[in-house]
């Protein structure tokens, strides 16, 4: 497939040191239904990929098995993160490893307050690289950082995480997040649904400035509109739960202009 | 077919405490016990071995042949087997040559077990900003900056050496909220009752410190009745703190414990309690702590505030509502409440709110957290009486549930004789959502921490009605129950 030689192309020409994230044949599900029908993809370091799609073509669930949701199950095929296993990794240990998923609906925990679920997950992350771990004065400092860099008021530090946040706000939050953590691989998924112009573009903001040349990103996107924000390197198309087209950003426009129906599997 | 995680502890067994229960030792000192049994010979004796007034035998006679006449409740959602009340010793106390003077006649076995416990008695050891009493199995062993708190005319001592100090206070309070016969429990307690705590805070007074009872069951077979009086004089205030634990036996152990609170007008008691009973075997449910208090506050005073919050994590069976009755206008109640229920722990606990003078106003904040087989009741009465004009209630009942095999239930009773009272009723039960876990996890939280912190988050607003050092003491509580079973 077409998908399969770019990125392979990419990978030799990068050479193998910054192949970052390697996905073979997955196929994955949920409740035993097959919904991911055997996906490859190869993401290096400093590279943006968008997967594009109509709704149910797999794109939350390739989303939610790369972070390990525990309903989601891997049912054949295998993902290499940084030379890992991916699969045979808890939730948390993939965080620690440097992989982060942006919800499309971030989760609200009543009664946990957002900067010290903020500073608690910074500190797992320094205790993993064996490093200090942050009291909440010296964090607070990290945090009014963040917070401005995603355009995040500060009353947001003390109120409960998510509840009762607007969906720009727990979208904004979902950002701060990753700001926080600097993920080696962010999986934003869906994160510009919801969103008004004016917070798509704040959110897009954010994102630009957290990437650099040592993370990779993976937008899941069902419209190209948070592609003229954040430019992606390369486009996939997914479809009922395979990659059927690949190219660069062109491909974004081609689907806003001709919508997904003259893209359908390759018969097997 | 590969899943997609690794193996991980359901939540329920994260929750499991299998060992977590540090407090299960025993100490081995010289012990006076009583003989089983009960009759009123007892009740004198025990009368007489505290060196009582004859009011207090007077009182302890008439619970005694009320309680004949009673029987155990058969309402509450609990079970077990009935109990042998002549099975029981009425009287335990560690062995003391002589009435103690100071601490460095408490056997050093008990100031041991204390500090074990981890309420130091010693002087240079002591905590600094709250003072202790010392409950051992049925009397109180040690209390602490007695000395300072008399400097502002606080009293606080074992309630034994109330009757003996000050009889006209305690003849003049002693059963005017729980009355002698009130129920089973209570007029069994104020029958062979053997110590506990007296407080007396005088008239426009703010208690500099905490006051705290610790009490702590030993013996085997002797039932734990302690009595607590505390009394707010006009616009005074007091923080008032309780902590329980108890060895591992095999057996059941009752305690039945009556506490009752009076403000003046304008004064306010903050009541806090964090029970961590022996809860029984696991597994086998077998063993562990009987709790069936009677706790009670009287709002006497206008504008006067008494607070009841209580973090319940042990006990094979709770029965306990802890209540304010506000007589004095524009009163007010509140009742802050987490009961966390596992292995085979059953309880039933919640308050009643009876408003009778004007403008007076009651919360209830309660949050059960019900895992593995155990069975979590909230029951509450508000009632308004026809004298409580504009009288208001808020509830609000949150039951988690961890597992599938324990059950939450819910039992709020409403009675207003007043059109004008407003009543608001909130209740929600729910599963811990693996969401939320999944959400934490994926940032890097470790499953443990995810449940103690989705855990803490629930129960955040009675913690945060506790003092410090307890509210972090309760977190911690929970945190272990939940740490020493992933381990």
């Amino acid at each position: 497939m077409e998908n399969f030689i770019l990125s392979g192309a990419l990978n030799q020409i990068n050479g193998r040191k910054d192949s970052m994230l390697e996905i073979k044949d997955l196929h994955a599900g949920f409740e035993g239904t097959e919904i991911v029908k055997g996906i490859s993809l190869t993401v290096n370091k400093g590279e943006i990929h968008a997967i594009m799609g109509p709704n149910g073509s797999g794109k939350s669930t390739l989303s939610k098995i790369l972070a390990g949701h525990p309903a989601y199950e891997a049912m054949g095929g295998t993902v290499t993160f940084m030379g890992k296993d991916l699969l045979e990794l808890s939730p948390d240990q993939r965080a620690l490893e440097g992989i982060f998923l942006g919800f499309q609906y971030p989760v609200e925990v009543p009664g946990v307050n957002n900067a010290e679920f903020l500073r608690m997950a910074y500190n797992a992350k320094m205790a993993r690289q064996g490093k200090e771990e942050l009291d909440p004065l010296d964090f607070d400092d990290i945090l009014d950082e963040k917070m401005k860099l995603v355009g995040m008021d500060s009353k947001y530090k003390d109120r409960s995480l998510n509840e009762g946040f607007s969906g720009g706000e727990k979208k904004k939050n979902e950002i701060l997040q990753m700001a926080v953590l600097q993920p080696k691989l962010a999986i934003l998924d869906e994160t510009d649904s919801g969103l008004d112009i004016d917070a798509l573009r704040v959110v897009a903001n954010g994102v630009n400035k957290l990437i650099n040349q040592d993370n990779a990103i993976i937008l899941i996107t069902h419209y190209q509109r948070l592609l003229e924000y954040v430019k992606p390197h390369y486009v996939h198309v997914l479809s009922k739960g395979e990659i059927v087209k690949s190219g660069d950003k062109s491909l974004a426009l081609d689907l806003e202009a001709q919508g997904y129906d003259w893209l359908t599997p390759v018969p097997k | 077919m590969k899943t997609n995680t690794v193996p991980k502890p359901s939540v329920s067994e994260v929750l499991e405490n299998k060992d977590d229960y540090k407090y299960g030792f025993t100490t081995d000192i010289e012990s006076d016990v009583f003989l089983k049994g009960l009759d009123e010979n007892v009740i004198r004796a025990i009368s007489q071995k505290k060196n009582e007034p004859p009011f207090m035998l007077e009182f302890r006679l008439k619970a005694y042949r009320k309680w004949l006449t009673m029987k155990e409740p058969a309402w509450p959602n609990v079970k077990y087997p009935p109990i042998d009340y002549q099975n029981i010793s009425y009287y335990a106390a560690p062995k003391a040559r002589k009435k103690l003077e100071s601490l460095d006649e408490v056997d050093p076995e008990i100031l041991k077990t204390f500090e074990k416990l981890g309420i130091p008695l010693e002087e240079q050891k002591r905590l600094s900003n709250v003072a202790v009493d010392a409950v051992f199995d049925s009397v109180s062993v040690a209390t602490t900056h007695k000395k300072k708190l008399m400097e502002h005319g606080i009293i606080f001592c074992p309630i034994s050496e109330a009757v003996q100090e000050y009889p006209e206070l305690v003849e003049e309070y002693l059963g005017t909220v729980v009355p002698v016969g009130d129920n089973f429990f209570a007029a069994l307690n104020s029958a062979v009752f053997t110590d506990g705590s007296f407080v007396y805070i005088p008239p426009d007074t703010v208690s500099p410190m905490e006051l705290s009872t610790y009490f702590r069951i030993n013996t085997e077979e002797t039932g734990q009745f302690e009595r607590t009086l505390i009394i707010c004089a006009e616009n005074s205030y007091v923080s008032y703190l309780e902590g329980c634990t108890a060895p591992r036996f095999d057996t059941n152990q009752l305690h039945a414990a009556v506490v009752e609170l009076v403000t003046l007008d304008n004064a306010e008691i903050k009541y806090s309690t964090v029970q961590n009973w022996y809860a029984g075997d696991k597994e086998t449910g077998k063993g562990g702590i009987y709790n069936f208090v009677t706790k009670r506050g009287k709002c006497l005073g206008k504008d006067s505030k008494i607070s009841w919050t209580q973090v319940e994590t042990g006990s094979a069976i709770t029965w306990k509502y802890p209540s304010c009755i506000l007589m004095g206008d524009n009163s007010s109640g509140e009742f802050y409440s987490v009961a966390l229920t596992n292995g085979h722990m059953q309880a039933d606990t919640g308050t009643k709110m009876i408003h009778i003078g004007r403008n007076t106003r009651s919360s209830i904040i309660s949050k059960g957290i019900s895992a593995d087989y155990s069975s979590n009741s909230y029951r509450g009465l508000v009632k308004v009486n026809k004298s409580a004009a504009n009288a208001r209630n808020y509830t609000q009942c949150d039951s988690m549930l961890v597992g599938e095999k324990c059950s939450a239930h819910t039992f709020p009773y409403i009675e207003s004789a007043n059109s004008t009272a407003q009543l608001e009723h909130e209740a929600s039960t729910s599963k811990i959502s693996e969401e939320q876990l999944f959400y934490l996890e994926s940032r890097g939280i470790s499953r443990e921490n995810a449940i103690t912190a989705v855990i803490n988050g629930f129960c955040k607003e009675v913690f945060k009605q506790l003092p410090m050092e307890f509210a972090v003491e309760a977190q911690k509580l929970l945190a272990l129950k939940l740490e020493d079973s992933v381990g």
